[in-house]
């Protein structure tokens, strides 16, 4: 059913990393191990990407996640010393919220399996289709009067009001007497 | 070919991973981490069923464009308040923040 | 029946055709081309540090390494086995896999770049369509690497080195990408082979100057060269973030450095300059490599020129300069380009497809971007100026207060 190729072979690889890497994100006690596993589990999702012929999105991925939001991480843990207050990294309730989650995790995988369960279950796609869209026609939506045209404007107030929200939050009191 | 059940099993584990991380930790940077987890669980459902089900519609990919928006501006204004918490009270940790709470 | 001549492009139906396995052969040839990729930079960086020294020497009145070998062009080799036999110290309390981590990461995003690099109008490592994000993307991971390398080394001095370097690179990176934006909404394409492609007719520094210069710039500064290279100023301090390194690790950082340098002098021939355009490049394709070469050359030297007779500067200049100046003027500059690209498009001054490498039939369209870049350029001169006029009076105004003589010459805070 699944043949042995260069492309299994990368899922598999960069499940290892999508996972092993969200484990290291909630397990470890150093943070900034913590921000490091984080940029290993988002650099597989960005070979996801890929393998799902988005490379748009796979760029995107790793200059967004891995260029910025990793490194505004790494400088809160610092700015927040979070690594002088280590304590305890889990909380009482640690594992209740493991039952809660794999439980959930059950459910959700149900809900993918069964439907599939068997060969020629209706609505499994067996072939790909070999047309894909690009990143000129996800530019084209994304500024087509009947695509995401509205979406797209209120994202980008949406960035710029967080960017001055940060900036006013973050700033120090002693700066605005200067 | 790999089935697009595969994806969407990584994913659902990537996703509840993250819950696990949001609910159990104590530090607020290591909270907004994990929900960065689960943002990108939900992104690797929207690409595999866009490039399954309609790849020409682009619909997919601009949804997993905004997440990446969303995401970023989570994390910009998230972090600032984590600073601004931490001058206040000299703490990250969300039980020590619980001023709101009746 | 084709020969076996051009042994990249033909290795993997030869050997197929010599009974080999075709899954075999690809992947052979596949990595005959990476290794191929990844050894160019190798190689030159050897000689480009023997150029950069004797460059300086000159320049500083010296002679420069004359000792090792014909000119001293084996001293980069003797310099790299001293490297090795250094002893390789890891400081206590060091976070070992991350220490030894940075350097590898530092060399492998400059090397990763040179994939998308087309040499040649046949050759490039991978010809992706997103290849300007592409190197964007990739260029992004160098303030991980910095954070590892200066966080692992557990001093506070590399640490610190760590986040000023990571502030300048990500401030720089602002406008690094508003400047790439105009030679894709001139190319309309993304791919570095249709970049070089559309500078057929005219090359991308005569219709947008503006663009070249503030990528050149923006790029001095990711790089760490002068005059923005105040994070490990070595007449004043020791080092940056990568304080702690030692012996071949430090090498390999110094090494990652200079082939940055040179991956950036090549990407401006790329994205400004033509790539491999040149004299009878139709006929003969081979030919693109030089002329790429020829012009990397050009850039590289005036980097170096640069680097060896600008003075450095401050802190927060860099940040003015980068904030005030370069990112609004790379916004208007967009705005504008845009604007008159339109504006070509609805005069009808743009060429037609079959006319689009001929010379003439661009003058038109790049007459119109290139007056569109002066007047804004000279705009953005003259508000530099008065900017600069009244920080300079206002300096004056208040050593008159003091009973100080006037400071000699104004601030150049843009």
């Amino acid at each position: 059913m699944i043949e042995l190729n260069a492309q299994t072979i990368a899922f598999a690889v960069l499940s290892a990393l999508v996972l092993g890497g969200a484990l290291g994100v909630v397990t470890t006690r150093n943070l900034v191990h913590g921000a490091l596993w984080l940029v290993l589990s988002l650099l597989g999702v960005a070979g996801y990407f890929v393998l799902l012929s988005a490379p748009f999105l796979a760029a995107v991925q790793v200059l967004v996640y891995i260029g910025a939001i990793a490194i505004l991480i790494v400088f809160a843990v610092m700015l927040t010393r979070s690594m002088t207050s280590l304590g305890e990294v889990r909380n009482r309730q640690w594992w209740l919220s493991a039952i809660t989650v794999i439980l959930l995790f059950l459910l959700l995988a149900a809900g993918i399996i069964l439907p599939v369960w068997g060969r020629g279950a209706p609505g499994e796609v067996t072939t790909l289709s070999a047309t894909v869209g690009g990143a000129a026609e996800l530019g084209a939506a994304l500024v087509a009067g009947d695509g995401f045209v509205l979406p797209f404007e209120v994202a980008s107030i949406l960035l710029t009001a967080a960017m001055i929200g940060a900036i006013v939050v973050a700033r120090d009191e002693e700066d605005e007497q200067a | 070919m790999i089935p697009l059940w595969m994806y969407l099993l990584v994913a659902a584990l990537l996703f509840c991973i993250g819950i696990y991380g949001v609910l159990a930790r104590r530090n607020a940077v290591a909270i907004l981490m994990s929900v960065e987890l689960m943002l990108n669980a939900v992104n690797i459902n929207l690409v595999a069923f866009w490039r399954y089900l309609a790849p020409q519609d682009m619909s997919g990919q601009a949804f997993a464009a905004f997440v990446f928006v969303i995401a970023a501006a989570e994390a910009a204004v998230g972090l600032a308040i984590l600073l601004f918490v931490y001058r206040t009270k000299r703490s990250v940790i969300v039980e020590d923040v619980n001023l709101l709470r009746w | 029946m084709t020969t076996c001549v051009d042994i990249i492009n033909t290795l993997s139906p030869c050997l197929v055709r010599a009974g080999w396995n075709a899954d075999v052969a690809n992947l052979l040839s596949l990595l005959l081309g990476v290794v191929i990729v990844a050894t160019v930079p190798l190689l030159t960086v050897i000689l480009l540090i023997w150029i950069e020294r004797k460059f300086a020497a000159r320049i500083q009145d010296r002679i420069g390494p004359n000792r090792v070998g014909p000119y001293g062009l084996l001293q980069s080799l003797a310099d790299a086995l001293k490297m090795l036999t250094k002893e390789d110290i890891t400081p206590s309390g060091a976070d070992r896999i991350l220490f030894n981590l940075a350097p590898i990461i530092t060399f492998a995003t400059v090397v990763l770049i040179w994939a998308i690099i087309p040499f040649t109008p046949l050759h490039i490592g991978a010809d992706l369509s997103i290849g300007i994000l592409y190197f964007v993307a990739v260029g992004s991971i160098g303030a991980v690497k910095v954070m590892i390398g200066g966080w692992s080394s557990n001093n506070k001095y590399a640490l610190l080195g760590a986040f000023r370097t990571i502030a300048l690179i990500v401030s720089y990176e602002v406008p690094m990408i508003l400047a790439l934006l105009v030679p894709v909404l001139m190319a309309g394409s993304m791919g570095m082979q249709d970049l070089t492609r559309a500078q057929g007719g005219m090359w991308f520094i005569v219709m947008s100057p503006l663009a070249a210069i503030i990528f050149f710039v923006a790029n001095l500064a990711e790089t760490g060269r002068s005059p923005f290279d105040l994070l490990e100023a070595e007449s004043e301090l020791i080092a940056g973030y990568n304080i702690e390194y030692s012996g071949f690790k430090f090498g390999m950082f110094m090494a990652g450095e200079f082939m940055h340098v040179f991956t950036v002098a090549v990407l401006t021939a790329v994205l400004f300059l033509g790539g491999w355009w040149g004299p009878f490049v139709d006929q003969l394709p081979a030919l693109g490599f030089i002329w790429l070469g020829l012009k990397t050359a050009v850039v590289y030297l005036f980097m170096l020129l640069i680097r060896n007779t600008v003075p450095r500067f401050r802190i927060d200049q860099v940040m003015n300069i980068n904030w005030k100046f370069m990112v609004p003027l790379s916004i208007v500059l967009i705005l504008v380009q845009s604007f008159l690209l339109r504006l070509i498009d609805a005069l009808g001054l743009r060429p037609a497809p079959e006319m689009a490498n001929d010379l003439l039939a661009n003058l038109p369209q790049t007459l119109v971007l290139l007056a569109g870049n002066l007047v804004l350029g000279a705009i953005f001169m003259h508000l530099l100026q008065r900017h600069g006029r009244t920080l300079r009076e206002a300096d004056e105004a208040l050593a008159v207060v003091k009973g100080e003589a006037a400071p000699s010459g104004g601030l150049a805070e843009a």
